[in-house]
């Protein structure tokens, strides 16, 4: 009698939650919104920025998700937008630490010192914006994370910002849901080879094996320009970068095919670093530089004027130094970025002091260079197209007014 | 049991049909659900749903297997990827199983040492991971010399390097098999121009490879070697405890009407064994098929690490892990049917 009190007990509730199940089923079905049934789905590109973060992003957040966050920023130049707004500004701000996402096996860009601490150029970029938003460079919660994890670490909201040499390019644009931050470096794919080949060209690599990294752009580069050289090869294919490099090393390909400053960086950690040369080739453009989830327009502003702060700094000589004696010159644009006058920072949904902050913190774009790449470290990149505008290179910040 | 008007959720039958329905359009709803979520996950990230992303033009290179230029699609590239699983697979499978039984016969021998060393062997190799043991044989092949000093065997002749032994050094080398990082190259017959018959083509050193004979990559060969020694450790397991299955009395019975060990072995105690060793035998055929997945951890391109490959680049992931799923899945069943239809041969022959 009791067993078939529970058997019925059981029907009934099987049937309920069947019948539930079809009812969310044929709820979320054909032409429901494209981000309401899967938890994970990044801001639909097509709509506008009023669908800010999805579910995946809000679990700290206020319940008012940012729907006015893109009218704050679009018309922050008159009303200055306040901090409490909703989106992952104001998230950051309650949390009082930045998630940043880096690379930890990248000496120069990311990287673990001995004493533990994370260093590097990208890391430089994630204390400037904690420098910014939070006043403070050193409440960054640095995530490692892989090639292949990235954009889920950023789509799930675990990271705020992305700071970890990727590459801007259209598909990432579009189909990852992410929302490019301006180039901080620029790079392009490039080729190691062992000194003793005498080779200086692709088609002198012709039949050679080739060691390359899966889960990057760098596959189809490898291909697309051994193709154009008109040369044959051998992939050997490894996921993981330290696998890539010590395959190398090892002697098992006769080049290694990666972004030139991971080449020059990596060079430096092989047994014997002067038995290699890179190629003064370029197989593809790499532009690299942070990234944030689509559809927080707030929050990419913040992370874009950040990086265009330290640019400015640079081309107006301000530097970490020197910082506090530019806060009386009269030059009207430095006196704007650096908020002694007007109030963008405000619009930004920032302190109008906010550039003082970051350049006393990691200084400008050229002593975050020199210190992680320039001539005193042992990567000793060239700045190449790394360069000021003013001085023949690309890095270009639109005014601060 | 007076039935009659009894309300039709009080008949057991009824009641038990019920909920296996609720039970099948639970589970219904819920792949439903799923499928929808990813078509509409997929539509926010501008992908295509379908298969039409494997005639695209890939792009890519793969290091061997059958002819791959980066000018063909995604769907020879899955193809290729197949014909690697595949290769390591058969070939590991037979490997692995005349391994397996050398090994059983060994530990069951009564020689105290080479029980002893089956025995340590066995204990090793099947309770350490197997991707470790695949990172191993694959560093321990890197540690060979590079190719310009490669080990040859059995040499005919040199460029200009000292022939046999790895002292040489210059220029190039010819051998009946030559070891080096870049692998092993053995002698092996080829259909060469204008011959009309095989001939036996010997292999050089070149600038970057070998030149001529048949190449084994050091993954394939990691894998290979891998595979089979960590399978064939489950599979001597299995032999031993098949052959100890078989009441003892059999084998007194073959020694009474006169039979010699080995013919005792082979004429009445194997094809007894076999009954009870196919079952377990074929459990141990999947595995193996399957942790040939392993090779993306050491560069071997099989499906799955094409497969990888081609997802990311295509973003195309729901199809192309469908994809895979679906022959991984065929392999096993189909090794699976294979191994049924001789259990079920074996058992009418032992009755």
């Amino acid at each position: 009698m009791r067993i078939r009190r529970f058997t019925t007990a059981l029907t009934n509730g099987t049937l309920a939650l069947g019948l539930l199940a079809v009812a969310a089923c044929t709820a979320a079905n054909p032409d429901a919104p494209a981000d309401a049934p899967v938890a994970d789905a990044p801001g639909d590109p097509g709509a506008s920025t009023s669908i800010t973060t999805t579910g995946a992003t809000t679990s700290s957040v206020p319940a008012d998700t940012g729907v006015t966050t893109a009218g704050a920023s679009a018309d922050a130049s008159a009303a200055p937008a306040p901090a409490s707004s909703g989106g992952l500004l104001a998230t950051v701000r309650q949390r009082g630490r930045l998630n940043c996402g880096v690379q930890d096996k990248l000496p120069g860009f990311g990287y673990l010192d001995p004493s533990g601490e994370y260093k590097g150029f990208d890391v430089d970029f994630c204390r400037a914006i904690a420098a910014a938003v939070l006043g403070d460079a050193t409440a960054v919660d640095f995530k490692p994370l892989t090639a292949q994890q990235r954009f889920t670490a950023l789509q799930t909201g675990e990271v705020d910002v992305l700071v970890r040499n990727t590459t801007f390019t259209l598909a990432r644009d579009t189909q990852n849901g992410l929302d490019f931050s301006p180039t901080t470096f620029y790079d392009g794919q490039g080729m190691m080879v062992r000194a003793d080949l005498n080779v200086d060209s692709l088609a002198g690599l012709d039949g050679a094996n080739i060691c390359v990294g899966s889960g990057t752009t760098t596959e189809k580069n490898l291909g697309d320009a051994m193709r154009k050289a008109g040369a044959a090869f051998t992939p050997v294919v490894l996921e993981d970068t330290d696998q890539v490099f010590s395959a190398y090393d090892g002697g098992r390909c006769d080049a290694v095919t990666s972004d030139k400053s991971q080449l020059a960086s990596r060079q430096t950690t092989l047994a014997d670093p002067t038995a290699h040369v890179i190629l003064d080739l370029t197989l593809s453009k790499e532009p690299l530089g942070p990234a944030v989830l689509q559809g927080d327009a707030q929050w990419a502003d913040v992370v874009n004027w950040v990086v265009y702060g330290v640019i400015a700094a640079e081309e107006f000589g301000i530097t970490s130094r020197n910082v506090d004696t530019f806060l009386t010159s009269e030059d009207p644009e430095i006196r704007r970025l650096l908020g002694v006058e007007d109030a963008l920072g405000e619009g930004l949904g920032l302190t109008n002091d906010f550039m003082v902050g970051v350049i006393r913190a990691v200084g400008n774009y050229a002593e975050i260079y020199d210190r992680n790449l320039g001539p005193d470290t042992p990567f000793k990149l060239p700045r190449g197209a790394n360069r000021l505008w003013t001085e023949g290179g690309l890095l270009y910040s639109p005014p601060f007014r | 049991m007076n039935a009659v008007v009894r309300h039709p959720l009080r008949n057991e039958r009824i009641r038990a049909a019920l909920a296996q329905l609720a039970v099948a359009a639970f589970v219904l709803a819920l792949v439903g659900w799923l499928a929808a979520g990813v078509l509409a996950d997929m539509r926010a990230r501008n992908l295509v749903p379908g298969f039409d992303f494997l005639r695209n033009v890939a792009g890519f290179g793969i290091s061997e297997g059958p002819a791959f230029a980066p000018t063909d699609s995604y769907g020879r590239a899955l193809v290729v990827g197949l014909a690697n699983t595949l290769r390591v697979a058969v070939v590991g499978i037979v490997l692995a199983t005349a391994w397996g039984f050398a090994v059983a016969l060994a530990r069951i021998s009564g020689n105290v040492l080479l029980g002893g060393m089956a025995r340590g062997y066995i204990e090793a190799l099947r309770n350490t991971p197997l991707v470790l043991q695949l990172v191993l044989w694959l560093s321990l092949l890197r540690a060979l010399p590079p190719l310009s000093e490669a080990i040859a065997l059995g040499s005919v002749g040199a460029g200009a390097g000292a022939a046999g032994g790895a002292a040489g050094g210059a220029a190039t080398q010819t051998a009946w098999l030559l070891l080096s990082r870049k692998g092993a190259a053995v002698a092996w017959w080829q259909l060469t121009d204008g011959a009309p018959f095989l001939a036996l083509d010997l292999p050089t050193t070149g600038r970057f490879g070998y030149d001529g004979g048949l190449v084994l990559s050091p993954e394939f060969a990691a894998l290979l070697f891998g595979l089979v020694v960590y399978t064939g450790a489950f599979i001597a397991e299995v032999v031993r405890s098949g052959i100890e299955a078989v009441s003892h009395g059999q084998l007194e019975a073959a020694r009474a009407v006169g039979l010699r060990e080995g013919q005792a072995l082979r004429l009445i105690v194997l094809p007894q064994a076999m009954r009870v060793i196919v079952p377990p035998l074929t459990n141990q055929y999947l595995n193996l098929a399957k942790n040939s997945s392993l090779a993306i951890f050491i560069g071997y391109p099989d499906l799955f690490n094409v497969s990888q490959t081609v997802g990311n680049q295509t973003g195309q992931f729901v199809a192309v892990l469908g994809i895979v799923m679906a022959v991984y899945l065929t392999i096993s069943l189909g090794t699976s049917l294979a191994m049924n239809a001789y259990s079920r041969r074996a058992r009418w022959v032992g009755r």
